[in-house]
């Protein structure tokens, strides 16, 4: 008899294997979005509750915790991406179109999923560039650094934000991409439940609310750090 | 009352088609959807054209023959009816009416509105069924069954495979069809038994159909003519999950 591919093989290969491994590396996520926030706003704390911060997750397991954070977060990144573009391929060759097409239900949010993501892609790879890799005009910020208690010295991670979110152009592309992300959760959280099968009709309603509630939580937090900074001068002498 | 229809005519499969512009001239508010359209195919008759092909066969919203999208829904935007249960009285003089075919890659064209939706029938064949020693029929209450899966079993069971559903979504998937089809066995006692096997083998057959993925938009839920439930589409993902769960560990 000829060897049927293992059972990991054809999940992925099939349209309700591949839509869990969309719904569980967005729940992912869905936690680190929480978890980098509520780290983010000790901002508004001060300069040393930030930095104090910062240096805690680069040093958490003498240095591997963060390792073991971006491992996990690529990866989940990356199997999310690959497994949406697929599916969206793949729905947009099953469907012919109409001349005339009326919609009744669907979301504008949950229609543009594959926009909003591509837009979340392109700012994760400008944000890794701008404030973890630090390259090309970003460079200088490691000039800033901060002396610790123990006499080493490390980054400045508070001044770098400070600095980052000084420039106008930076600030609009964070406002885009933010909202964009939040038009993603407010559909992909409450889609969480019913992919994971999760869901009834009864509970879809309060799904529906939490994703908005989370959405909403995300973008006020996240841009109200380069909102505080630019127009209302945080941290600026 | 009179009306403009603007209907989708197409010689075959491999013809490209079009929008034609008819008048439905006189006709009784009283008619149903489809007499109207029998009433314009006899005017077609009568000018020695080619009538144009729609399928139905009950008329009376249970056979699921019926298809067509009316102004862009499938079944018209009356709730939870088949098109031959949609009635004139709906439409007001002067009206312009679209008719286009339940469109899908897994549907193809026939001629003009008529479309081959076989590929259910190969889902139903890859394991909407149970297996049973057929004999004499077993007594009818000798296997007891609870009132509330017996009513989640028979709201999956009304589906009548009009394919309104795949035409309602965006991405023409199958899922609410075949989480109805799947979840009505799955849960009674003679079906349980081969649970597995039935998602598996009926996600696989939907997938090479040609269907699209679900994204929860719901689309399919607004126009099935028996208002079956998504939950049913909730309730095939897990299924699915446990499912291959169980297979890579047990093969
Ligand atoms: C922080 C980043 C991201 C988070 C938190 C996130 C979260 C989610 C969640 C929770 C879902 C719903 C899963 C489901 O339907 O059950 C989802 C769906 C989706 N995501 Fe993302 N996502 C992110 C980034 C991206 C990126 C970079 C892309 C780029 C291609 C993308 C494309 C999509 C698409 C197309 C869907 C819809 C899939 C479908 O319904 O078939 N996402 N996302
Ligand atoms: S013709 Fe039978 S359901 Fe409409």
């Amino acid at each position: 008899m000829p060897q049927s591919p293992p059972a990991l093989v054809t999940f992925w290969n099939s349209s309700i294997g591949k839509k869990i491994v969309v719904a569980l590396t967005g729940l992912v996520l869905v936690f680190f979005l929480i978890a980098h926030l509520s780290g983010n706003l000790l901002i508004f704390v001060g300069q040393k509750a930030f930095n104090d911060y910062a240096y805690f997750l680069h040093h958490l397991l003498h240095g591997a915790g963060v390792w073991i954070a971006r491992v996990v977060l690529l990866t989940s990144l990356v199997l999310h991406v690959v497994a949406t573009v697929q599916l969206t391929i793949k729905n947009r060759a099953s469907r012919t179109a109409y001349q005339k097409e009326a919609t009744q239900r669907a979301s504008k949010s949950s229609r543009i999923m594959i926009w909003s993501g591509f837009t979340v892609l392109a700012f994760i790879i400008y944000h890794l560039l701008h404030f973890t890799a630090r390259l090309g005009p970003y460079s200088s910020f490691n000039d800033l650094t901060v002396t610790r208690p123990d006499g080493s010295t490390s980054l400045d991670a508070y001044q770098m934000v400070i600095n980052g979110f000084s420039s106008l152009p930076a600030v609009i592309f964070y406002v885009i991409a933010i909202s964009l992300l939040c038009s993603h959760l407010s559909h992909g959280v409450a889609s969480i439940f019913q992919t994971l099968g999760l869901s009834t009709s009864k509970t879809r309603p309060l799904y529906k609310k939490l994703a908005l509630i989370y959405s909403a939580v995300i973008w006020v937090g996240f841009l109200s750090i380069p909102i505080a900074i630019y127009f209302f001068r945080l941290g600026q002498a | 009352m009179n009306l403009t229809l603007k209907v989708w005519r197409q010689k075959n499969a491999n013809d490209p088609g079009q929008l034609e512009t008819y008048q439905a001239k006189e006709i009784p508010s009283e008619a149903s959807f489809l007499e109207m359209l029998d009433i314009v195919n006899n005017q077609i008759l009568e000018q020695g054209q080619d009538p144009i092909h729609f399928d139905h066969d009950c008329r009376e919203g249970i056979c699921g023959m019926c298809s067509l999208n009316i102004n862009g829904i499938p079944h018209s935007k009356e709730q939870g009816i088949t098109t031959c249960q949609v009635h004139m009285r709906k439409f007001s003089d002067g009206d312009t009416i679209w008719i286009e075919p339940f469109r899908a890659k897994a549907f193809p064209i026939v001629k003009d509105l008529v479309v081959d939706r076989s590929s259910f029938d190969r889902i139903i064949q890859a394991g909407g069924y149970i297996d049973v020693r057929t004999g004499s029929a077993p007594d009818a209450n000798s296997v007891p069954i609870s009132k509330e899966v017996a009513d989640a079993a028979f709201d999956a069971a009304t589906c009548i495979g009009c394919g309104a559903c795949v035409a309602a979504c965006k991405n023409a998937s199958a899922m609410l069809f075949v989480s109805a089809k799947a979840s009505h066995l799955n849960q009674l006692p003679q079906g349980a038994p081969e649970k597995e096997a039935r998602v598996i083998g009926m996600v696989e057959q939907m997938d090479e159909e040609g269907f699209g993925n679900c994204t929860n938009h719901f689309e399919c839920e607004a126009v099935c003519p028996k208002s079956i439930s998504a939950d049913n589409i909730a309730k095939l993902n897990r299924d699915y999950l446990l499912a291959k769960a169980k297979q890579s560990v047990s093969s």
